[in-house]
């Protein structure tokens, strides 16, 4: 029964690419389960309603579903993946501000992804999850604040303290990696 | 492309993570991550923060027939447009170019004395951002800032009291700093640039011109 495996024992980038794939309703169903909750508690927290919120997360859903396709899991987990796509909707419908994002690389000649890769960016995103909650308490709520709240860049301190090292090196190689192939 | 060798800070980069930065200064970071992928690493690290944050962070229940709507709302959407493919040497990348509405050529200038040219773009109001051209060999106005200038160089080159910025180089200015940008001699010098607070110029001059010029 899948009520009885937990959230990170799913292989997230697996449903997603079975989404992609095959549009696979019941895949769709079980990243729904998990992350809708969480984005529209997130959209409650950057000042929506409910009834916004949930159905700016609808929202968000639909476009995960959309785009499916961009999702390059060497390079974000899915919870990072849906992080931007819901961060995106609050601007959008809640600041009613335009987004100017950078130039996508995910327009290359479709590769299969390597497994290996795909593992090792799962692995990294663990370790920071691991290492965001053991920073001391008065940091982790700062940043907190900074993502959840409204910190404006001038309040946030130029040095975060946040063990970015080994992630930032793992992302690095998969954009050299991108790159290469758009040769 | 040339070595990039001045960088966003990670307040910016966090900032424009978590989607807290006003449009114009988002507007400089999303170019200047375009031609970055040193930054882009970064930012996306920060994206990775978030995630985190947002998959152990509470939960609020969705509505019972959330999924039927959604999928609904799937099958009713028309599919997304395929993104911009970036044009192969153009001089502004992608987020830029959505802007000015083209490249370079669909730059609409305006006169600022001097030689120096200005095209203000639509943002919202909490940051003013405009491209720049000074030709080769000239100066700005020598200046302080109130708040926060980021300067993003996409042709040509400047020197001021901090070094040389080339392209994709970016200069971030606050209260510290007071500087008089030069362009290098040969090529005009464009650049991007952003304020969250009017400039502050030593000289007369440009103080009385500055209602009317919107620096
Ligand atoms: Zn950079
Ligand atoms: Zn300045």
């Amino acid at each position: 029964m899948t009520s009885m495996v937990k959230a990170d024992e799913i292989d997230w980038p697996e449903l997603v690419r079975r989404i992609h794939l095959d549009q696979d309703k019941k895949a769709f169903a079980k990243v729904f389960a998990h992350f809708a909750p969480r984005v529209k508690s997130f959209l409650m927290k950057g000042g929506s309603g409910e009834t916004l919120a949930e159905e700016c997360t609808q929202e968000v859903m639909a476009t995960l579903w959309q785009k499916a396709h961009l999702f390059d899991p060497t390079r974000a987990s899915v919870s990072t993946w849906i992080f931007t796509i819901a961060r995106n909707k609050k601007i959008d419908a809640l600041r009613k501000q335009r987004r100017p994002e950078p130039e996508d690389l995910t327009w290359g000649p479709e590769a299969e992804p390597d497994q290996a890769d795909v593992i090792v960016l799962q692995q990294e995103t663990e370790r920071l999850a691991k290492a965001v909650a053991e920073l001391p308490e008065k940091q982790r709520l700062l940043i907190k604040q900074a993502y959840f709240g409204d910190l404006s860049h001038n309040e946030i301190a130029e040095e975060t303290g946040l063990p970015l090292g080994t992630i930032k090196s793992r992302i690095r190689l998969a954009l050299e990696r991108l790159r290469h192939t758009m040769k | 492309m040339e070595q990039i060798k001045h960088h966003l800070n990670d307040s910016l980069l966090m900032g424009y993570a978590s989607g807290n930065l006003p449009e114009g200064f988002s507007l400089v970071v999303a170019t200047h991550i375009s031609l970055c992928d040193e930054c882009r690493a970064r930012l996306e690290s920060f994206d990775a923060v978030g995630g985190v944050l947002m998959d152990n962070d509470d939960e609020v229940a969705m509505h019972e027939d959330s999924l039927a709507s959604t999928f609904n709302l799937i099958a009713n959407t028309p599919e997304a447009p395929k993104t911009s493919v970036p044009t192969k040497g153009a001089v502004l990348p992608t987020p830029l170019q959505s802007y000015v509405g083209g490249d370079l050529d669909k730059v609409r200038w305006s006169n600022l004395g001097g030689g120096v040219k200005q095209c203000l773009l639509k943002t919202s109001n909490k940051a003013t951002v405009r491209l720049l051209n000074i030709p080769a060999g000239a100066a700005m106005p020598d200046h302080g800032h109130r708040g926060t200038e980021l300067t993003l160089v996409l042709k040509g080159a400047f020197r001021d009291e901090d070094g040389r910025f080339g392209r994709g180089d970016i200069e971030l200015a606050n209260e510290d700093l007071h500087h008089t940008p030069v362009a290098e001699a040969g090529e005009d010098c464009i650049c991007l640039a952003a304020t969250d607070a009017p400039l502050r110029f030593r000289s007369l001059i440009p103080r009385m011109a500055q209602p009317f010029l919107g620096i």
